[in-house]
């Protein structure tokens, strides 16, 4: 059975999930994938404000390919997590309660997901043209100097993932 | 001699890129269709069917299989008896300019590893292999290699006294280590012996190989048949969810090395595996 769940989750719905449950998502999030965290990253060292607030939000990491014109997207499927992981638990830290990528997470990430009453979903990596079909608007937010790895708002209905580590530290991977 | 232009050198390279980037190979696509009559967990059979769903949509509308496009990598066989009327390599590079400009397929190379890490903004410069061969044409294969499943490639230098259990040690490891991060099912390609150097390019000839073909030596075949059965022993499964197929082939392509060496190259594939070859 798929859990149809609606962006922003709340503490509530993500208690409810267990990992390997099939879930949906509608509703909306933000990219971000290495060269946007690192400057996450930076800017809170240096004691700057994000550019959006964090807080109950989830963040898709990808970097799609450009769009035919008549899309709202190009291709747009997952890239590997852990490339993240160093950055991750500040964002936990600051309120962010979920994350959608593909592949394992270090035991930082999962300690920290699990503080913050917090979710990783895995989406299908390589079904990029099958993901792009679920994402129906796209809104630049910044750092549009970093092309593909920009962040953009997304809105997405019925958003295809999986649970693969969830709040109480369950992982897919290590079943 | 025969002369071939640069433009068609040019015009053919930019044709395949935008091609393999938006149609997988039969090969694959069989494959598939074979691990979703072998799968028994809905989980497992559910992502072989959206990966073959997801083949069908970017068939149809000609749009990138995946979104990491990769780098683009070739090996040319260049005929001693043909002179090229132009430049030869900016030919290349130009044909991949094209192809990831006009088919909307994502540039993902910078131009330096560590310091400045800036996008060149047009998928520049291709990863160039050229053998020089005899003949009078040009023999093209091109592939575009994804980072997900790059980043999980490996290489040992083994002694000799590790033989082949030293190899199947190490080729085992490697794809147990890489788990679900390389978007499982894979195609492992294997390069064994030659130098350092050259048992990383065979690895990654190897991946540019039908995984409907077997290496021609009957005991390499039965090393890739071995390999095969054990990694899909080990349950990682499509998208490392679990299950029976975590890799759809075993490729591997060896060659003459030293005395003291056994050099064995592990360069990981993921199901998005694509590459085309032309004739020129």
């Amino acid at each position: 059975m798929v859990k149809k769940l609606s962006l922003p989750l709340t503490k509530e719905d993500i208690k409810t999930l267990k990992a390997g449950d099939s879930v949906t998502l509608t509703g909306e999030l933000y990219t971000a994938r290495d060269a946007a965290h690192k400057r996450f990253y930076d800017m809170v060292q240096n004691g700057e404000k994000l550019p959006f607030d964090v807080k109950n939000q989830t963040i898709y990491y990808v970097g799609p390919a450009p769009a035919k014109k008549g899309y709202a997207v190009g291709p747009a499927g997952p890239t590997s997590s852990y490339r993240m992981d160093k950055f991750t638990p500040m964002l936990l830290n600051m309120g962010l309660s979920a994350m959608i990528g593909k592949g394992k997470r270090n035991d930082d990430v999962i300690e920290a997901i699990k503080e913050n009453g917090a979710v990783y979903f895995a989406a299908i990596g390589g079904a990029a043209a099958l993901i792009s079909k679920s994402i129906v608007k796209d809104e630049p937010v910044c750092f549009e100097d970093l092309g593909t790895e920009a962040v953009h708002k997304y809105t997405v209905v019925d958003f295809p993932c999986i649970v693969a580590i969830d709040s109480y530290g369950n992982d897919v991977y290590k079943r | 001699m025969r002369v071939i232009k640069a433009q068609d050198i040019k015009d053919a390279v930019k044709k395949m890129f935008i091609s393999l980037n938006c149609n997988i190979g039969d090969d694959i696509t069989n494959a598939l269709n074979n691990a979703l009559k072998i799968e028994q967990s809905a989980t497992a059979k559910s992502v072989i069917e959206q990966l073959l769903e997801n083949n069908r949509i970017a068939k149809k509308e000609q749009i990138a299989i995946c979104q990491d496009t990769g780098m683009a990598v070739l090996f040319v066989e260049y005929g001693d008896k043909v002179v090229v009327d132009g430049d030869f390599s900016d030919a290349i590079n130009q044909g991949v300019k094209e192809a990831y400009d006009e088919g909307f397929l994502r540039k993902s190379v910078v131009c330096d590893p560590v310091f400045d890490r800036k996008n060149t903004s047009d998928n520049t410069p291709a990863v160039v292999h050229t053998k020089i061969v005899s003949g009078d044409v040009i023999r093209i294969t091109a592939g575009c290699k994804g980072f997900g499943s790059e980043n999980m490639s490996k290489i040992k230098m083994l002694s000799p006294s590790a033989g082949v259990e030293g190899v199947k040690d190490f080729v085992l490891e490697v794809v147990r280590q890489a788990g679900p991060n390389p978007c499982p099912p894979i195609v492992v390609g294997v390069g064994i012996g030659g130098t350092f150097e050259q048992s990383a390019q065979l690895a990654k000839k190897a991946t540019f190989r039908s995984i409907d073909d077997s290496n021609a030596d009957e005991r390499y075949k039965k090393l890739e048949e071995e390999l095969l059965l054990k990694i899909n022993e080990m349950g990682i499964g499509p998208a490392g969810l679990g299950g029976k197929t975590t890799a759809l082939s075993v490729n591997i392509e060896y060659a003459p090395t030293h005395i003291a060496s056994i050099p064995v190259a592990v360069n990981i594939c993921c199901h998005a595996c694509r590459h085309q070859s032309i004739e020129i």
